[in-house]
């Protein structure tokens, strides 16, 4: 990164490793067209027009790029996908509807550095053969919504986007799409309803995957922007080049958002599985708040599974496997899987010994209770009920029976719903109970065993 | 009653539409947000207007504005606040934050249900709501007036006395 400044007190630290955010809180950086190409940018956009397709999603393969949007599927993998006998249009979706609690990340790139989105968007639509993509931006991104449209306006300009681009025969259309505050909208088939008009209703998979029938019920890929930028890095250092960077089966980079009990928190770019949970925290975010002690930490978003201070975990296996505690896990996808818990969004919530447990999952729980779509019984009911037996935990009026109602509940959900939102809502409430039981049960009150609560009491109770 | 809609935000709704060439029915929220936008919240007359315009049922375009919180069928305040409530932001002061901006401005909470989210200050001036994580977790408590952004929110009078008009 050497020419480059940053701005005071937004330094990346040292042991980020900046690509997708290179540019972002840069010294002299601006959104405009003119900036972009000043540093070779659409160079790459350029260089695609003129390769085969397959090349371009066979260096997505190579990569091993995987997914920055939660899942951490194979970008190239995914791509595949679209039926060869395809005859209909294809579409590309970007999606920025970033509302998993824990993680702010993608706002930036909308932010400061639209073209950078656009250029990988460019080349993945090529690469797919899309003629049209849209980038779904959350209700609460208005001012995004405005500069990524400024942004994609001067690549039409310049002949960038829009018909016989560059003189190659292809043309492009990228258009802004706005949601209205649902985060069942992030769910790629929630999003697609959401961009056809309607309700965010997730559709069951299959036979609905989106890369064989999404958008208009044509082939469609769905990508983060920070996937979607991924690609230009990808054709500009070489597949194999980019793949040095980070860890096997858990290349390239990626962005943590952490958020919470740290005394600085914020966003790092660092190379996925070079750095331990302890180094993020202790290191990167200056460490605990003075006097406190860690008690968990959610890896990956609010629905990844919660980790306990003082736990160990083992991973690997052979020769490979090793115990880790918390301090020790490499961030990257297979490891936190291994420890029971994934790499989600990037977004890591620390917490420490001030907070109550129950107090962190009833927030947890109004989330869910208030963003459940309400298709399927369980996640509509369950996500409801969860709040409620935590609302009676705040408030003192718990029994300890209701912590294995709970638990019941959130087991009931989970795999018994037409989206992953059913596992995301119910995640939480297993893994908090299944670490942290004793704190919760020290909540609850036995003499209330088989009690009616009034629930105007609880309301008051729960601050509502 | 039929909704006045200026010409030059119904030219803009037109051009909004041809985004979506596959099917109109697409542009439901892009052209509920524009007259959002413009009447402050999405009226019954918006709705048939809206149908009228992508030519659905009424029915079509109410189901979405009862579904997203980001459309309102009540009439906000001038100024319109969203607190992030989510975990970050309350770890952060957010409940804090909603409790002495709700003094501060008279209004009142205790009506507010899932369906009806918004409460209004006494003189119409504020409104207020929760919101859930508006992605900036790392610097709460978070929270918007009307399309501001607003991170490390701590103190209750700073915010509004950027409104006060
Ligand atoms: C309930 C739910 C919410 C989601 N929210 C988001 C989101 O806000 N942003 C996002 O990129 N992916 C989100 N996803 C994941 C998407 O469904 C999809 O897997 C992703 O956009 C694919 O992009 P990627 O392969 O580049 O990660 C969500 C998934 C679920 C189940
Ligand atoms: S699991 Fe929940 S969010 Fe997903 S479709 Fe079913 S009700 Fe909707
Ligand atoms: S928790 Fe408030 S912005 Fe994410």
């Amino acid at each position: 990164m050497s020419g480059i400044s940053y701005k005071s007190g937004r330094e990346p630290h040292p042991k980020e490793h900046r690509v997708v955010f290179r540019n972002v809180d840069r010294e002299g950086w601006d959104t405009s067209l003119a900036t972009y190409l000043g540093e070779g940018g659409y160079e790459q956009w350029k260089k695609a027009l003129q390769l085969p397709r397959q090349e371009i999603i066979d260096a997505v393969k190579q990569s091993g790029l995987r997914g920055r949007g939660g899942a951490g599927f194979p970008c190239g993998v995914k791509w595949g996908f679209i039926p060869p006998t395809n005859t209909k249009p294809v579409y590309l979706i970007c999606n920025a509807d970033e509302s998993e609690p824990g993680t702010f990340k993608d706002r930036y790139i909308l932010h400061q550095d639209p073209h950078q989105l656009l250029e990988g968007m460019a080349i993945s639509c090529f690469a797919v053969g899309a003629n049209l993509a849209y980038i779904y931006i959350r209700e609460e991104f208005p001012e995004a919504a405005v500069i990524v449209e400024k942004a994609i306006a001067e690549a039409h300009e310049k002949g960038l986007l829009g018909k016989n681009i560059l003189g190659s025969g292809f043309d492009l259309d990228i258009f802004v799409h706005r949601g209205a505050g649902a985060y069942i909208c992030g769910e790629e088939t929630g999003l697609i309803e959401s961009l056809e008009g309607k309700r965010p209703y997730p559709r069951i998979k299959p036979p609905y995957f989106p890369a064989a029938m999404g958008l208009y019920l044509c082939p469609t890929i769905v990508n983060n922007v920070e996937t979607l930028c991924h690609v230009k890095h990808i054709l500009e250092i070489g597949a194999e080049a980019w793949a040095k960077t980070g860890t096997p089966n858990n290349t390239g980079t990626r962005i943590l958002c952490v958020s919470g009990d740290v005394q600085k928190p914020g966003y790092f770019e660092v190379e996925v599985g070079k750095v331990t949970l302890g180094e993020v925290i202790n290191e990167m975010c200056g460490g605990l708040k003075p006097g406190r002690s860690l008690k968990a930490v959610i890896p990956g978003g609010s629905s990844a599974k919660v980790l306990r201070a003082g736990d160990v975990y083992s991973v690997g296996r052979g020769d490979d496997a090793r115990e880790l505690t918390l301090w020790d896990i490499p961030m990257d996808f297979d490891t936190l899987a291994a420890c029971g818990s994934m790499a989600g969004s990037g977004g890591v919530i620390v917490i420490d010994d001030s907070r109550p447990i129950s107090w962190v999952l009833n927030n947890i729980n109004g989330f869910y209770a208030h963003e459940s779509c309400g298709q399927c019984t369980p996640c509509r009911e369950g996500t409801l009920w969860m709040k409620k037996i935590t609302d009676r935990l705040v408030a003192g009026q718990a029994s300890p029976s209701d912590i294995d109602t709970l638990y019941g509940v959130a087991k009931n959900i989970d795999g018994r719903t037409i989206c992953a939102f059913g596992e995301a809502c119910a995640w939480p409430t297993e893994s908090f109970i299944e670490k942290f039981r004793d704190e919760l049960t020290s909540d609850t009150r036995p003499e209330l065993e088989g009690a009616i609560v009034n629930s105007e009491t609880l309301t008051a109770a729960a601050g509502l | 009653m039929s909704l006045a809609v200026p010409t030059a935000l119904e030219k803009e709704i037109d051009d909004r539409i041809t985004h979506y060439p596959v099917s109109k029915r697409s542009a439901v929220l892009p052209v509920l947000h524009l007259l959002q936008h413009q009447f402050g919240h999405i009226t019954e007359e918006a709705i048939e207007w809206t149908a009228a315009k992508l030519e659905l049922e009424p029915i079509k375009v109410l189901e979405v504005v009862t579904f997203y919180p980001g459309f309102r069928q009540e009439a906000p305040g001038k100024y319109h606040i969203r607190v992030c409530r989510t975990l970050s932001c309350a770890m952060a002061g957010s409940y804090e934050l909603m409790d002495s901006l709700c003094e501060k401005t008279g209004i009142d909470r205790s009506g507010v249900t899932h369906h009806h989210p918004i409460a209004v200050s006494p003189d119409g001036k504020y409104s207020i709501e929760f919101a859930e994580c508006l992605a900036s977790c790392g610097f709460g408590p978070v929270c918007m007036v009307n399309d501001d952004f607003h991170e490390k929110v701590s103190d209750a009078d700073s915010l509004l006395s950027q409104y006060s008009k």
